[in-house]
């Protein structure tokens, strides 16, 4: 047992010992006189590739690395160049970044935004990473896009679909070359009214998170502007894996088109379920009734199999496209692996791509001077026809494609026929816009 | 001295100076070497170290003493951060008033939680507990989305009003958490040689706190108090019989351990302000356990040492890649490489879980009392030699 009594002297001398404790950090605080964040110096230049490695993304993850490595390999002048011969800006030559070579970092997001920032935290403190890309979820690239702004690195956003990225949660530091949840519904509306006229009654299924609110928020404003009636919007849980408890209120509600907003192994499930349910070969109102899934990839309509046929959806790219920064990428990526890239993947090389280019035109790693040559950047050659990176919020503007799950696929990966190419005109919108509305870029920051 | 005993003052002092020092002890390689790979000392894993050793200090003090295995302690985290993150935004950019804030919150919740969750005991006592994390997480992650910012987790903006700070800095900025002006992410690098050791204000504040969380819970081990508990866990039916009332000791128990993972959740958002709904999963539930079993429960030092231990695995060895891998082995010829690679790659970048769990299985089955008991054999076999062996026993079991 302890004496438990504190004499004056122990007070004292706690409190001297407690007192150089709090001061001991004061010696630590001059700050050093570096220009910018991890400015490279030597001959080479880091870059920090923060994926999911593990987890329900874990799939997509693979692939966006696979595409980091190929484009670091063309950087360096290796393999066959893929998109840098079809890319319009020629200022990269093949020697790497500046004339310093590329190389680069792995970290594991976990796809939780906790994880995802200590890894990307280790990249910038531990590795000197001077560029952090990646991220297979909104929350995750919203969360690393904010330390990249408070450490003063570039974020090059990978697979982010939630208007936010650029919306609310937009960063002067962060950049994003996919498309967003009002682009799918904007491209998705017209084709819809095509193929299922425009007197319609829509059931909304919602995966209950932000990615999901904003994606059904989209799809109800173009749907509603076509004329269509929304029935309800039924909010699902994240972690949901059966959903026939909200299917079998759909068969009565009236309504004649399900739309499924949800995501990866959640849409999988909930197609699935509807299928299963009869939902295809019903008959309500005169009318066939349709489901449609706004937001597609090709790795979801693998998992989804027999059920995707048929099944209308939108989609940033797909390794079918016939321009030749397209047959470029997906030329050199089969070479190298043996299979078609994903949209995931062409994302993540393409901001790769446009970060060497940036620092190229610039003449500087500076992310000031990066972010000011990606401001208002209009390129070509990329894979989705001209693209522009608007300087108000750090979006890409570019076509959408609207695709089709493909009823006889000759092949594992030949699973998407792309229905029509959106073009860019009719999916823009003002930086203001209701949606996106609540943010700020605040001013770039060099960071040290 | 501080009330402690011999033995006591001489693990404080220990774990102080291996805090202090930590920026060297955790960078043994040079910077430009191969095994620089293997360095931790960087200020972000730095903090994470003692962060998580106070949430695991706190969570020792639950479990480790009343034997009450709390399977939601990540919603105190969860809620500490949430609140820190809103003193952040509200009041100012100041570390003190969140880190209050985020005590007295996680508290208060732990007092409902433990209220309730309390009656019961064994594995229905960490059902409960896990219920209410799980609870918690979903209400962070959807429900409450207007207080927590559901899955983007809760960040702080250039248009909040922190009514005694800035909203933005002069140049545009979003301002910096500090300690009366002392930012917690600046650093300073030191260079030796080949070696650069980086001092960051963060850590040390995060480290100073740890310590004194440290402290704390040697003067609660050591108390009537702590007696009480590992009544309460030796045998509560005869502590009833003797007339005494457990359950304020064990409410007393939960809540300060709740408060000391809200704490370590402030702290967290000190040093990055962020609070996401993830640190409320019952996976970052599990991890507090693996943690103190890992390092060994019922002992002071063992669950810094098992944060530490998880924190590492999960920052240094989920970096290692193929690439990695290929230049350490690069001396080998080209067969032999891709083959070694090939081995070495199930265990390391991706699949870092794999390698932990392994850690995990060996320690439990050949060091039942975790890492402490570990070295307790190494010294006992240094010691042996002139002595005789001692009687053996069970030294990190705790007051049975």
């Amino acid at each position: 047992m302890s004496k438990t009594t504190l004499s004056r002297r122990g007070l004292l001398r706690t409190g001297a010992v407690a007192g150089a404790g709090v001061a001991l950090p004061t010696i630590f605080t001059a700050s050093s006189a570096r220009a910018f964040t991890n400015e490279p110096t030597g001959g080479s230049v880091t870059l920090g590739f923060n994926v999911p490695q593990t987890g329900p993304y874990a799939d997509e993850g693979a692939d966006e690395l696979r595409a980091y490595e190929l484009a670091v390999e063309h950087l360096n002048g290796g393999g066959d160049g893929g998109m840098l011969s079809t890319f319009s800006s020629k200022a990269l030559d093949g020697t790497g970044i500046m004339g310093k070579k590329v190389e680069y970092v792995t970290g594991d997001t976990q796809t939780k935004s906790d994880a995802a920032r200590a890894s990307a935290k280790s990249m910038i403190e531990k590795d000197g990473a001077i560029m952090i890309t990646g991220g297979s979820s909104s929350g995750v690239a919203v969360a690393v896009q904010g330390l990249c702004q408070e450490a003063g690195v570039i974020f090059m956003a990978g697979l982010t679909h939630s208007n936010d990225t650029t919306g609310k949660d937009k960063k002067a530091n962060g950049f994003r070359h996919f498309f967003n949840a009002y682009m799918s519904g904007a491209a998705l509306a017209p084709v819809l009214a095509k193929a299922y006229g425009g007197d319609r009654k829509a059931y909304h299924l919602t995966a209950d998170y932000t990615w999901g609110w904003t994606q059904e928020e989209s799809i109800k404003a173009a749907t509603e502007a076509l004329g269509w009636e929304t029935i309800e919007t039924v909010k699902t849980p994240l972690a949901q894996t059966d959903f026939s408890s909200y299917i079998a209120p759909v068969l009565n509600s009236g309504a004649d088109v399900l739309v499924l907003n949800h995501y990866g192994g959640n849409m999988v499930n909930s197609l699935t379920n509807a299928v299963q349910f009869g939902l295809r070969e019903k008959q309500v109102n005169g009318k066939n009734f349709e489901i449609v899934v706004p937001l597609f990839s090709r790795l979801m309509a693998r998992g989804a199999g027999e059920n995707i046929k048929g099944i209308l959806g939108s989609t940033n790219w797909h390794w079918s496209l016939q321009d030749d920064g397209s047959k470029a990428f997906v030329k050199s990526f089969g070479t190298k692996y043996g299979f078609p890239p994903s949209q995931a993947a062409h994302t993540c090389y393409v901001q790769t791509l446009l970060y060497a280019d940036a620092v190229q035109r610039a003449g500087s790693f500076d992310p000031c001077a990066v972010a000011e040559a990606l401001e208002g950047f209009e390129f070509d050659g990329l894979g989705n026809g001209p693209t522009l990176y608007r300087a108000e919020d750090h979006q890409c503007f570019k076509d959408v494609l609207v695709v089709r799950g493909k009823e006889n696929p000759t092949s594992e990966f030949d699973l998407l026929e792309v229905v029509e190419i959106t073009p860019r005109g009719q999916v823009e919108y003002a930086p203001d816009h209701p949606m996106f509305a609540g943010g700020a870029l605040g001013s770039c920051n060099p960071g040290a | 001295m501080f009330g402690l005993g011999k033995k006591d003052v001489t693990l404080f002092l220990i774990v102080a100076v291996m805090a202090l020092f930590a920026p060297f002890i955790l960078n043994p390689f040079p910077t430009d070497s191969g095994l620089a790979q293997f360095n931790a000392g960087y200020p972000d894993l730095m903090q994470r170290f003692v962060i998580f050793g106070i949430l695991a200090i706190g969570f020792n003090i639950l479990f480790g003493l009343t034997g009450y295995l709390s399977f939601g302690h990540a919603a105190f985290l969860g809620v500490g951060s949430y609140a820190a993150v809103w003193m952040f935004k509200l009041l100012s950019m100041n570390v003190l008033p969140a880190i209050v804030l985020s005590m007295v919150v996680s508290g208060l919740f732990a007092v409902v939680i433990g209220y309730v969750s309390l009656r019961r005991s064994g594995i229905y006592f960490s059902i409960l507990t896990l219920a209410f994390a799980q609870m918690s997480y979903n209400l962070a992650y959807s429900v409450l989305t207007p207080v927590t910012n559901g899955e983007t987790g809760l960040q702080i903006t250039l248009d909040d009003p922190r009514v005694l700070g800035q909203s933005a800095t002069a140049d545009g900025g979003i301002p910096v958490t500090n300690l009366f002006g002392l930012e917690m992410r600046s650093f300073e690098t030191l260079d030796i040689g080949p070696w650069a050791f980086q001092f960051s204000v963060g850590y040390y504040v995060a480290a100073v706190i740890m310590l004194i969380s440290f402290y704390l819970a040697i003067r609660i081990f050591r108390s009537p108090f702590g007696m009480t508990l590992r009544a309460i866990r030796s045998n509560q039916n005869r502590l009833y019989y003797t007339g005494l009332n457990a359950r304020p000791y064990t409410l007393a128990a939960f809540v300060i351990s709740g408060m000391y993972a809200g704490l370590a959740g402030g702290l967290l958002a000190c040093m990055d302000p962020l609070a996401g709904a993830e640190r409320m999963q019952w996976t970052a539930s599990g991890e507090v356990v693996l943690m103190t079993i890992l390092g060994g429960a019922g002992t002071l030092i063992g669950p810094v040492l098992g944060a530490g231990f998880i924190k590492y695995f999960e920052n240094i060895f989920s970096k290692i890649n193929d690439q990695v891998v290929h230049g350490w082995v690069s001396f080998l010829p080209d067969g032999l490489e891709d083959f070694v690679v090939a081995l070495i790659h199930p265990f390391v970048g991706k699949g870092w879980h794999l390698t932990l769990g392994l850690m995990f299985m060996l320690i439990v089955i050949f060091l039942p009392g975790g890492l402490v008991e570990g070295g307790q054999r190494i010294a006992r076999r240094l010691r042996r030699r002139p002595a005789e062996e001692p009687a053996k026993s069970a030294s990190t079991e705790p007051a049975e």
